[in-house]
C-alpha cells in the first residue's frame, strides 16, 4: 500500500516529464478506440454493466450537446406573447402573488367537467378483512372472538369517544390515528402539511370508510383554508378532496393529491 | 309616534335650537327654534324654502359630521349624547339630483378575449365601452346590442392601459410593448403608427381635461422606465419627456389646473408644470405610491358631458361647459388630492398650496392598491389589499368607515356618479355594491370565475363592465 501522497509530492519537487503533456492528449485520442476495442471483447455480467453505464454516459452528452445548440441558436422571443397577463397595479409584486395564488378555477372547472371522479389512482389492491383486522379474543376464557382491532392507520374525528369495551367491536388503536395529511397541489407543486377533515370514501369498502380506514388511493377531505381558495361566489373554501398516494401503514405519514 | 309617548307623559314635544350651514361654512337664515323629532325630508322642505330653490334639491344633514337620517331627536340627540339646549349647527350638503340604480344583474357576459381583461373603460359619454386584454387586442363593444364591435389587433404584448379622449373621438392604449396606439373607435382602424419612445411598459395614461384644451390632443403617459411623456397625438410626435422620478412612475393625472401629477415607486408623487418644468415634489410616503386621484376627477372624466346626456355643439361650447362643470364641482376649496401607497397609508394633499399633506389617513393592514374621490368629492374610498374599503372624510380626512366582506384583496373601487353607491372588485371573484347612507353591503354580484381586474361604472350610471382572470367582460344592469 502506497504511504503518503508521494507522487504528488514528487511532481512538486521535480515536476512532471518533459513530455507529460503529449503523452496525455495521445492517451486520450487513443481512449475512444481502446474503448471502443473494450465494448467488442466484454461479455457476460461486466457487458452488462457496462452498456449500462455507456447508455447513461450518451443521454448525457446529448443533453449537453443539446444544451449548447439552444444556446447558440437565436431565440426568438419577441413574437411570443408571455401568458398569464396581469394589470399594470400587479406586475411588480408577482413574485408575491404568484407564490401564493392557488385559484386558477378554470382549469379546475375544464377538469370537473371532464369527469368527476377521474382520480390520480384509479385501482387499488383490495385487502382481504383479516390482513385489514386482528381478531380479540375476550371472555373470562377468551373464548369469543367478535372483536376485532384496525392494524391499518385511522382517522378518528376530534369528538370521538371510545364505547364501553362490551360493545366496543371495532377497535381503532391510538398509535395508528392521524390527524394531518401533507397535500401535494399538482399544479403549484407545492405541498403543505393540512389537518384532515374527514375519510370520503375509502375504495376497499364502504365499513373501511366509516372507521376512517386510512389506506392508499382513499379519498380524504382536506381543510385548504391557508392556501386562501375562492369559490366563483367569493366564498373561501376550506374543505378540498385528496386521494392518498402512499401506503400510510409502511410509511408513518400521509402523503396524498389535491383534487382539482 | 315618539311624539306621541311623549304627549302621553305629559311633557311637551322637545324643541331644539338650530342654525343651518352650507358645506363651505356659510350661514343660512336665522337661528331656528325646531321641535326634536323633525325628520331629514322635513329639514329638506326648510332649506329649499330658505334657499329659495324653484325646483325641490334633495339635500343631506350633517351635525358634528354625523348624517341625519332619521331624525334629530334618534340621530343625533340621543346617538350623540348632544344636548337638546345648546344650539345645533345642522351642515346640509346637496346631493345629486338624479339616482342612480344600483346595478343588481348581469345583462350579458362577454367572451372573445383569449386571455384575462386587463381594463375597462366606457367614454366620457358613457355611450361606448372599450376593453384590453392580455391577448394584445383592444375591444370595442356595441353597448346596445351587447355584442362585440371591433377588434382593435396591433399590439405586440399585453395591453395594460386603456383611456378615452375626453371627446370619446380617440381610444389610446397603453401596452406591454412600450408603445402606445391610437384607435378610432367608429371604425376600429388604428390611428396612423403607434407611439414610440418609451423603453419600459406603460403604466397609465392621462389625457388633458376639456376645460383646459378641448382639442383634446394632447395625453400623458407614464411608464415603468420613470418617465412621462407627454404626446401631441395629432402631430403624432413627443412634446417633452418629464423625466425626474429614479423609479418606475405608477400614475399620470392630468390636474384641472393644467399641471400633470404622477406618483412613482421613487416615494414621492411631482408636479409638473404644462411646459414640462417641474413645478413641486410631495414626498412624504414611506414605499411605493401607487396610486392618485383627484377630489374633481369625475367631471376632468366626464368633461362636457353631464347627466342630461347634451352634446356640446362645439369645442368652445364644450369648453365653457366643462369649465362650468369642473368650477361647480371644485367649490370654493381647492382642488385636492389624495395618494395611496404601499406603506398601507394614504395622504390627503392641498397640492397647490402647501407642499405638506393635509392629513395622513392611517388604518389599512396591507398595500392600498386604489383611491377614489367620490363624485361630489365629499368622500374618498381606498381598496387595499387586506380584504377591506375603507371610506374617509374628503375634506379632512378622517376616518369614516370600514366596510369589510370581501374574503380576498380588493383591486379597485368605482362610484356611482350620484355618489350614493360604492362598487369594489376584487380577487375572491366578486363584486360588491356598498350602499354608503348606511355604510353597509347592499349587493353582492358574483359571476365571474377567477379574479376581477378592472371594473367601470358609466357616468350615466346605467351600466356597469367588469373584466378579470376569467378572459370574460361582463356587464350588469339594473
Amino acid at each position: 500500500m502506497p504511504q503518503n501522497e508521494y507522487i504528488e509530492e514528487s511532481i512538486r519537487r521535480h515536476g512532471r516529464r518533459l513530455d507529460h503533456d503529449e503523452r496525455k492528449r495521445k492517451k486520450e485520442a487513443r481512449k475512444v478506440h481502446k474503448d471502443a476495442a473494450f465494448a467488442q471483447k466484454v461479455h457476460g455480467l461486466k457487458a452488462k454493466l457496462y452498456n449500462k453505464k455507456r447508455h447513461a454516459e450518451k443521454i448525457q452528452m446529448k443533453k449537453t450537446i443539446k444544451m449548447h445548440d439552444e444556446k447558440n441558436a437565436k431565440q426568438k422571443t419577441d413574437d411570443v406573447v408571455p401568458e398569464g397577463a396581469v394589470p399594470a397595479y400587479l406586475l411588480d409584486r408577482e413574485g408575491q402573488q404568484r407564490a401564493k395564488v392557488l385559484s386558477n378555477m378554470l382549469k379546475q372547472k375544464r377538469k370537473e367537467k371532464a369527469g368527476k371522479w377521474n382520480v390520480p389512482l384509479p385501482k387499488v389492491r383490495g385487502i382481504a378483512e383479516d390482513e385489514m383486522f386482528k381478531v380479540v379474543k375476550t371472555g373470562k376464557s377468551k373464548s369469543k372472538s367478535w372483536k376485532r382491532m384496525v392494524t391499518k392507520p385511522t382517522f378518528v374525528g376530534d369528538g370521538f369517544t371510545r364505547k364501553p369495551p362490551k360493545y366496543e367491536r371495532f377497535i381503532r388503536p391510538m398509535a395508528l390515528r392521524y390527524k394531518k395529511a401533507n397535500v401535494t397541489h399538482p399544479e403549484l407543486k407545492a405541498t403543505f402539511q393540512l389537518p384532515i377533515i374527514g375519510v370520503k370514501k375509502n375504495p376497499q369498502s364502504p365499513m373501511y370508510t366509516q372507521l376512517g380506514v386510512l389506506t392508499k388511493g382513499t379519498i380524504i377531505e382536506v381543510n385548504v383554508a391557508e392556501l386562501g381558495l375562492v369559490t366563483t361566489g367569493g366564498k373561501v373554501l376550506w374543505g378540498k378532496y385528496a386521494q392518498i398516494t402512499n401506503s400510510p401503514e409502511n410509511d408513518g405519514c400521509i402523503n396524498a393529491l389535491l383534487l382539482v | 309616534m315618539s311624539q306621541s309617548e311623549q304627549v302621553a307623559a305629559g311633557s311637551e314635544p322637545k324643541l331644539i335650537l338650530a342654525q343651518f350651514q352650507s358645506a363651505d361654512g356659510d350661514r343660512t337664515g336665522p337661528p331656528l327654534s325646531l321641535p326634536a323629532d323633525i325628520t331629514a325630508e322635513q329639514l329638506s322642505i326648510l332649506i329649499n324654502k330658505f334657499l329659495e330653490n324653484e325646483e325641490t334639491h334633495p339635500y343631506s344633514f350633517y351635525v358634528d359630521e354625523k348624517e341625519v337620517v332619521s331624525t334629530i331627536q334618534k340621530d343625533i340627540i340621543e346617538g350623540g349624547q348632544r344636548s337638546a339646549e345648546e344650539t345645533l349647527v345642522i351642515v346640509y350638503r346637496p346631493q345629486a339630483f338624479f339616482k342612480v340604480r344600483a346595478v343588481t344583474r348581469c345583462s350579458s357576459s362577454l367572451t372573445g378575449h383569449t386571455e384575462a381583461v386587463l381594463s375597462v373603460s366606457f367614454s366620457p359619454d358613457g355611450s361606448q365601452l372599450a376593453s384590453g386584454s392580455g391577448d394584445t387586442t383592444v375591444r370595442i363593444w356595441d353597448l346596445n346590442t351587447e355584442t362585440p364591435r371591433f377588434t382593435c389587433k396591433g399590439h405586440k404584448n399585453w395591453v395594460l392601459s386603456i383611456a378615452w379622449s375626453p371627446d370619446g373621438k380617440v381610444l389610446a392604449s397603453g401596452s406591454m410593448d412600450n408603445t402606445i396606439r391610437l384607435w378610432d373607435p367608429q371604425t376600429g382602424k388604428e390611428i396612423g403608427s403607434p407611439l414610440n419612445g418609451h423603453r419600459k411598459w406603460i403604466t397609465s395614461l392621462a389625457w388633458e381635461p376639456t376645460h383646459i384644451n378641448p382639442k383634446a390632443n394632447r395625453l400623458a403617459s407614464s411608464s415603468k422606465d420613470g418617465t412621462v411623456r407627454v404626446w401631441d397625438t395629432k402631430l403624432r410626435r413627443c412634446i417633452f419627456t418629464l423625466a425626474g422620478h429614479t423609479a418606475a412612475v405608477t400614475c399620470v393625472k392630468w390636474g384641472g389646473d393644467g399641471r400633470i401629477y404622477t406618483s412613482s415607486q421613487d416615494k414621492t408623487i411631482k408636479i409638473w408644470n404644462a411646459d414640462g418644468s417641474l413645478y413641486k415634489t410631495l414626498s412624504g410616503h414611506a414605499h411605493w405610491v401607487n396610486t392618485l386621484a383627484f377630489s374633481t376627477d369625475y367631471v376632468l372624466r366626464t368633461g362636457a358631458y353631464d347627466h342630461t346626456g347634451a352634446e356640446p355643439a362645439g369645442e368652445a361650447d364644450a369648453r365653457t361647459k366643462a369649465l362650468k362643470r369642473y368650477n361647480e364641482a371644485k367649490g370654493k376649496g381647492p382642488e385636492r388630492l389624495v395618494s395611496g401607497s404601499d406603506d398601507f397609508t394614504m395622504f390627503l394633499w392641498d397640492p397647490l398650496n402647501s407642499s405638506k399633506p393635509i392629513a395622513r389617513l392611517t388604518g389599512h393592514q396591507k398595500v392600498v392598491n386604489h383611491v377614489s374621490f367620490s363624485p361630489d368629492g365629499r368622500l374618498i374610498a381606498s381598496a387595499s389589499f387586506d380584504n377591506s374599503v375603507k371610506l374617509w372624510d374628503g375634506k379632512t380626512g378622517k376616518f369614516i368607515a370600514s366596510l369589510r366582506g370581501h374574503v380576498a384583496a380588493v383591486y379597485q373601487v368605482c362610484w356611482s356618479a350620484d355618489s350614493r353607491m360604492l362598487l369594489s372588485a376584487s380577487k375572491d371573484s366578486t363584486l360588491k355594491v356598498w350602499d354608503l347612507r348606511t355604510k353597509k353591503l347592499k349587493l353582492e354580484l358574483p359571476g365571474h370565475a377567477d379574479e376581477v381586474f378592472t371594473v367601470d361604472w358609466s357616468p350615466g350610471g346605467d351600466r356597469v363592465a367588469s373584466g378579470g382572470k376569467d378572459r370574460v367582460l361582463k356587464i350588469w344592469k339594473h
